[in-house]
């Protein structure tokens, strides 16, 4: 084997969050960190005043690839409750469209004095590749690469999982549909994994399985019934239409049939089962309105959860001498 | 200028003769002229000492692309015969995937009058098997032959369908020319970039399964049967090919195979991190594969390492990994990549060597890849213990696309002589 790329390119010489980019690799005590971090913000979202001074005088640029609401609106948002400058850049179809390369893209943004890159882009190790050749003090926070990773979406699902339930040691997750395109399947994988939960379940026809899937530390099962069966939470993902090419299922109608979530089928669950949606969603294809809208259903409070959970990932990368806790700070 | 040349008190190791021991080596008119005794009357004009060093025919590789005509911006046949000369080979083959295709005996003309103008390498141009590579219509196999094609192959681009693969098989048997397929069916292989696989899997890297290789080979051997064509699959990646070659080979199919030389050593685990550098097409596989693939070396069902040597422009490199262009330069490091094999006891020395002399040209049916008398003076003197640095200070490719820059590479070129001449001498000379 040739020396790996990898080591550490998220952490500085001392440990500590420098890019946000993958949830695989870091360490159980940082994940908590983290959610504790996002726990000390929650409570800004409530103030009349909803600003902490954190990074003020940073410049934050939300570097989108892709299109997206959700992610950058809360990028957004919770960069601005920072009190950080917040310049949106929506190259959906790339300035590379005009012939620039991402690295020239990445350098005329560094020429601006920026502090933060938060980049979603279609290709898996994107945010991967900008951390490598950004100016040192620079950080980059993934915001979703390909079908990699998105994990910050990860760690305000697991922030939300434990809002409701208090020991992930004895937890059984089921996470139900296209794993295989699923940037957000693979980080909570790991997330869910390095907190040390019983059980990770994916769910789904073959064809929207990764190959080898078994070997990220889960179970998997074809059949939704089996797959909920005594389950404390439920994670559905979106099937991603935008991403199929080829024949991965016959149609929605049988997908919905065989593989959406109705109140029957979630009977099969634990009885305080939580269900979550990274969002948006696709009724009647992969969740029935009862259940997406149903006292078991926290959807809304993972886009409330993601704010905290970001103004965390934000002010760890950006000020690692802060080590106490941020939301006392005014 | 050819010489008369006597390479004197090296460790000769020639698998196509079963020589092996120390022995004199006399050169003379571009041709072998004695092995251990002088042919009488003959007199040196040059003396190499060989004390300590391994001689062998001069290397063959039968996948070098030299980016000229067309991609001159990544390196060009002057440049990348240096690269050649300086790693042993002394004769390659090049894919048609030139711009132009290699589809017109202008563009063979082209590329070997200035092969031979440079005179580093003989470069031996692989015809294009349909127009453009496009797929559809035969190119003039014929007219291809007669300029000087040894073989022809469609690269890395795809048949229309298999009707067009029968009749391109047909023809070229017709003409008794070999065809050279990379078996990868295009609808499996899709837009996948890596192995199908678990690292695949964890970077959510989109995948080709080993599939989209055996399916292709499984198409073209039903069609051998048929065709009676003479087939060689070029750089293989997977356990799965290896034993179909291997049951297809005992049933007496007239079939070969190679594989490239950084299979062997690496894995999907090395594109961890994202390295672009290992990017490669066909993909680098599981260490299972990369085992079978080393196994089928060793059982004599895969004949000849080759560099699959692909120099590209730093740029190319330098974007998100399903963007950069595939592929390794690799012809400085196909040789000690070969001697790794023998380090790492998976073959004697004399098997590796045989796996880039004899296996090759037995593949393309030439002359070279011996020293017998009266064969082409191509020889190669290394010094197999010699640790060196990959790096600018020696490397002459103008590609650096390479996983092992920086890093340390055992087996050196101290001499390479083509058709009798000294076409690369190491400076400083090795103490």
């Amino acid at each position: 084997m040739i020396p790996t790329q990898t080591a550490n390119l998220q952490l500085d010489s001392s440990g500590r969050l420098k890019h946000f980019l993958t949830v695989e690799g870091l360490s159980r005590e940082l994940l908590v960190k983290i959610m504790d971090t996002a726990e000390s913000f929650a409570s800004v979202t409530e103030q009349t005043v909803k600003k902490v001074p954190l990074l003020r005088g940073k410049t934050v640029v939300n570097l989108f690839f892709e299109n997206s609401t959700r992610t950058r609106t809360t990028f957004e948002v919770a960069a601005k409750r920072l009190s950080a400058d917040v310049l949106n850049l929506n190259i959906a179809t790339s300035a590379t469209s005009k012939g620039e390369s991402l690295l020239d893209t990445i350098r005329n943004l560094e020429a601006m004095h920026v502090d933060m890159f938060v980049v979603r882009h279609t290709d898996s190790g994107a945010a991967h590749f900008i951390a490598r050749h950004v100016a040192p003090h620079i950080s980059v926070i993934n915001g979703g690469d390909g079908r990699h990773a998105h994990p910050t979406q990860a760690m305000l699902d697991v922030f939300t999982i434990r809002k409701y339930k208090n020991d992930f040691s004895k937890l059984k997750v089921a996470i139900v549909g296209d794993i295989l395109h699923s940037r957000v399947a693979r980080s909570e994988i790991h997330a869910l994994n390095t907190l040390d939960v019983a059980e990770v379940r994916v769910i789904g026809p073959k064809t929207l399985l990764p190959a080898a899937v078994e070997s990220l530390g889960v179970s998997t099962f074809h059949n939704l019934e089996e797959g909920l069966n005594d389950v404390d939470v439920v994670i559905m993902l979106r099937l991603q239409k935008e991403r199929m090419s080829g024949a991965f299922i016959p149609t929605e109608h049988e997908y919905f049939a065989c593989f959406g979530l109705t109140e029957k089928r979630l009977a099969c669950a634990k009885p305080d089962v939580i269900v979550m949606h990274p969002g948006p969603i696709n009724r009647g294809v992969e969740i029935d309105s009862q259940v997406a809208d149903g006292p078991h259903s926290v959807i809304l409070q993972q886009v409330d959860h993601g704010i905290a959970v970001r103004m965390a990932i934000l002010s760890m990368a950006m000020r690692p001498d802060l080590e106490a806790s941020a939301g006392d700070r005014s | 200028m050819t010489e008369r040349l006597v390479i004197r008190g090296g460790y000769v190791i020639d698998p196509a003769n079963g020589l092996e021991g120390i022995h004199d080596l006399y050169l003379a008119e571009g041709r072998v002229a004695g092995v251990g005794t002088a042919p009488d009357g003959f007199t040196a004009e040059r003396v190499i000492s060989a004390e300590g060093r391994i001689v062998c025919p001069g290397l063959i590789d039968l996948c070098a692309r030299l980016r000229e005509p067309g991609l001159e911006h990544k390196a060009s046949i002057a440049s990348e015969s240096a690269a050649a000369s300086a790693g042993g080979i002394t004769t390659l083959c090049c894919p048609p995937d030139t711009d132009p295709v290699i589809d017109t005996p202008a563009v063979v003309n082209l590329i070997q009058e200035k092969a031979q103008q440079i005179g580093k390498v003989r470069v031996l141009p692989v015809g294009a098997l349909t127009r453009g590579l496009k797929g559809k219509d035969l190119s003039e196999m014929s007219a291809l032959k007669r300029a000087g094609c040894v073989a022809l192959g469609n690269a890395h681009s795809p048949m229309a369908n298999t009707l067009v693969l029968r009749r391109a098989l047909e023809y070229a048997a017709s003409h008794d020319l070999l065809v050279v397929i990379r078996p990868e069916d295009p609808w499996l292989a899709d837009r996948g970039c890596v192995h199908e696989g678990p690292t695949a899997t964890r970077l959510g890297l989109p995948g080709i399964p080993d599939a989209a290789e055996t399916v292709a080979i499984a198409q073209v051997l039903a069609l051998v049967e048929h065709t009676e064509a003479r087939v060689h699959f070029a750089q293989l990646s997977c356990a799965r090919a290896a034993r179909m070659i291997a049951k297809a080979r005992e049933k007496g199919a007239p079939v070969s195979a190679d594989v490239a030389a950084h299979q062997l050593h690496l894995s999907e685990l090395d594109i961890d991190g994202f390295n672009a550098m290992c990017h490669v097409s066909p993909p680098l596989r599981s260490p299972g594969d990369r085992d079978a693939l080393r196994a089928a070396l060793k059982s004599g069902v895969i004949t000849a390492i080759c560099s699959d040597h692909q120099p590209h422009e730093p740029d190319a490199k330098l974007d998100v990994f399903p963007s950069t262009e595939p592929g390794m330069a690799s012809l400085e490091m196909l040789l000690p990549l070969t001697l790794k094999l023998v380090d790492e006891d998976v073959l004697s020395l004399s098997q590796a060597i045989a796996l880039v002399t004899e296996g090759p040209a037995s593949i393309m049916g030439i002359e070279t890849g011996s020293l017998a008398v009266g064969a082409p003076a191509d020889a190669c003197i290394f010094d197999p213990a010699h640790i060196w640095k990959v790096d600018s200070s020696f490397w002459r490719s103008s590609g650096r696309n390479t996983p092992y820059w920086g890093q340390s590479a055992k087996g050196r070129v101290t001499h390479t002589v083509l058709g009798g001449r000294v076409v690369f001498e190491l400076q400083p000379p090795l103490e």
